[in-house]
């Protein structure tokens, strides 16, 4: 089980709500994907007037628990007021906080995020930053009171996988017993296995699932990939070598006589 | 056959009347496959008269099933198809010209995924694109052409079934509220997202659309432009005037455009023709689309009533079909159940 702030919760898988199909067919998804937590985006035009109330309470019927996040939003103060609002619609104290920095890419603006977090924390938010591979930012948000780091495989949306797998590696070494969930850029449900068997404590995806010809199939097989990934780690898997090793050595051969 | 013999009589007794709530697309339809059975009818709306009010005011008017089937379940493609000859038949200004789907350069993975998840598509290069439409030569080096599909202007088309209807013998009362409705036989509610007092999964869309005329730039047939962030189309209504469409927001709120909103749109138009800088703003429209879970529409019976519903983004495509349905099963003739509900959560 993975624990955010001190709730364990049993899937290690993270489901994003947004670009389905239908509210219909993102129900199916989750349920398929067995996820334990969805996100949410809030857009502050909606929160204020309550106008988006049909899609949440949509949301809430899942049965799963929410983390309400602040995508789309560029600067400390958009972020930290889209959280305000979030925490009041959806009664939660945790936030997913993006603090968005650069357009092309959509990767987040490390300073801010950093500002964002602590102004959060102090305001008694359960801040799970979305971040990149970047040890001093990730120092700084732990410094801040963040106990999960949400680092990114690859550009939000790209569907490119883990495009820095030593920097992601590097990170779980440095940070042991922070939880780390890798977000955003998993397109297949092998970057997903492969995050898992890296050690990192979970995945959060949304558009490999929602943007899937079939997205409640494809729903299925993130699910069972984390699975797969998270036992393969447990099962603390071998050693990479250049040499060939005989899988049946001499000694383990039956004897024909 | 009682209800022909009454219509060769020529007078109402015995004639089921049959009362429609909501003179937008849904009620219109409805209405008219109403007294094509030899109903009745009369239908009221809130509304002084033909407008804003409704949200078929906003509509694209795209006939585009194939397309729409990127997203959408397979009634969609399955009933849709059918719509054209519908509004043939009840209407003027249906174009059949297809539709152009093209993608930006770098969002070619966009137009493969687009091919995949469609039919009746054929892949178009640079050339023929020129061929379709010469103002785009040049600019895109694929796309896809959907042959079969057509659009309409949606306005005239339902003033259209206004004016088919009054020569039928229906009645039409504007500015009428449920209070000062006449006593029918039966009700149907097709009053869209208004019914969400009386339907508790139906839910709101947001869309805001902008009409603009650009004299400089001549499109003939629907033209999408794929984009992962941005995917807008565009509609000719003639004479330079396009219909710009259109974003999708889980909101009900159906009276304020975002500059984000706007923005995304005339980027989306620049990026179509950079002419479209120079167009006139016409007209912003906002309002919200009747939406079940599933994003298909209903005939719920539901509290005494027959509710149309849910028509989402697909008001123009799937009236008609919804329309045959509910009629057949207000006036208790046999009909396919394709749309019907009989056990609905209600408020």
């Amino acid at each position: 089980m993975a624990t955010f702030y001190g709730t364990a919760v049993e899937s290690r898988l993270m489901l994003g709500t947004a670009l389905y199909p239908s509210p219909a067919i993102l129900a199916e998804a989750v349920r398929a994907s067995g996820a334990g937590i969805v996100t949410v985006s809030l857009r502050r035009e909606a929160a204020e007037a309550r106008a988006g109330q049909a899609f949440w309470e949509m949301i809430r019927a899942l049965g799963v628990r929410v983390l309400p996040n602040t995508a789309g939003c560029h600067s400390v103060r958009e972020a930290v007021t889209t959280a305000q609002m979030a925490r009041e619609v959806f009664g939660t104290d945790w936030i997913k906080l993006e603090v968005i920095g650069e357009e092309d890419t959509l990767q987040p603006d490390l300073f801010g995020l950093v500002e964002a977090a602590r102004i959060l924390i102090a305001d008694g938010f359960k801040v799970f930053p979305y971040t990149t591979e970047d040890l001093v930012a990730a120092r700084r948000l732990v410094d801040a009171g963040c106990e999960v780091l949400m680092p990114w495989g690859a550009p939000i949306g790209s569907g490119q996988g883990l495009v820095n797998p030593y920097g992601l590696r590097t990170m779980r070494a440095h940070f042991p017993d922070v939880t780390l969930v890798i977000d955003a850029g998993i397109g297949l449900p092998s970057h997903a296995a492969r995050a898992m068997e890296m050690g990192f404590d979970a995945v959060l995806l949304n558009t490999a699932v929602a943007k899937a010809g079939d997205p409640v199939a494809m729903a299925r097989a993130f699910a069972r990939a984390v699975e797969a990934g998270r036992l393969a780690c447990e099962a603390d898997p071998m050693e990479p070598r250049d040499m060939a090793a005989p899988s049946t050595p001499v000694m383990g051969k039956a004897f024909l006589g | 056959m009682a209800r022909l013999d009454d219509i060769a009589d020529g007078g109402g007794a015995g004639r089921p009347h049959v009362l429609v709530i909501g003179a937008g697309v849904a009620g219109l339809c409805t209405a008219t496959e109403l007294a094509a059975r030899g109903a009745r009818v009369t239908v009221i709306d809130r509304a002084p008269g033909p407008g804003a009010a409704s949200c078929s005011w906003w509509a694209g008017g795209m006939l585009a099933p194939f397309c729409e089937r990127e997203s959408a379940e397979e009634p969609v493609l399955t009933h849709g198809r059918r719509a054209a000859d519908w509004w043939e038949r009840h209407a003027s200004g249906i174009t059949r010209a297809g539709t152009l789907v093209v993608a930006p350069g770098r969002d070619q993975g966009e137009l493969a995924r687009f091919a995949r998840r469609t039919s009746g598509h054929e892949a178009v290069d640079g050339a023929r694109i020129a061929e379709l439409e010469p103002d785009l030569a040049g600019r895109f080096a694929r796309g896809l052409f959907f042959v079969e599909e057509a659009h309409l202007d949606p306005r005239k088309a339902t003033a259209a079934l206004l004016t088919r209807l009054a020569e039928a013998g229906a009645e039409i009362r504007w500015g009428t509220d449920m209070a000062d409705a006449p006593p029918a036989d039966q009700v149907i509610d097709c009053r869209g997202l208004a019914a969400a007092d009386r339907l508790a999964d139906l839910r709101g869309v947001k869309g805001e659309m902008l009409v603009i005329r650009s004299p400089e730039v001549a499109l003939t047939r629907p033209v999408r432009l794929l984009h992962p962030r941005w995917p807008i189309y565009i509609v000719p209504r003639g004479e330079g005037v396009y219909m710009l469409g259109a974003t999708m927001i889980e909101s009900g709120d159906r009276h304020r455009i975002t500059a984000r909103s706007m923005l995304e749109l005339l980027g989306a138009a620049y990026a179509l023709h950079p002419a479209f800088a120079e167009a006139e703003i016409l007209e912003i429209g906002v309002d919200a689309r009747p939406a079940f879970p599933d994003n298909l529409p209903r005939v719920v019976r539901a509290g005494g009533r027959l509710h149309v519903n849910g028509l989402y983004r697909h008001g123009f495509l799937l009236g008609p079909s919804v329309a045959a349905e509910a009629a057949a099963v207000a006036l208790g003739a046999n009909h396919p159940s394709e749309w019907l509900h009989d056990d609905h959560p209600q408020r």
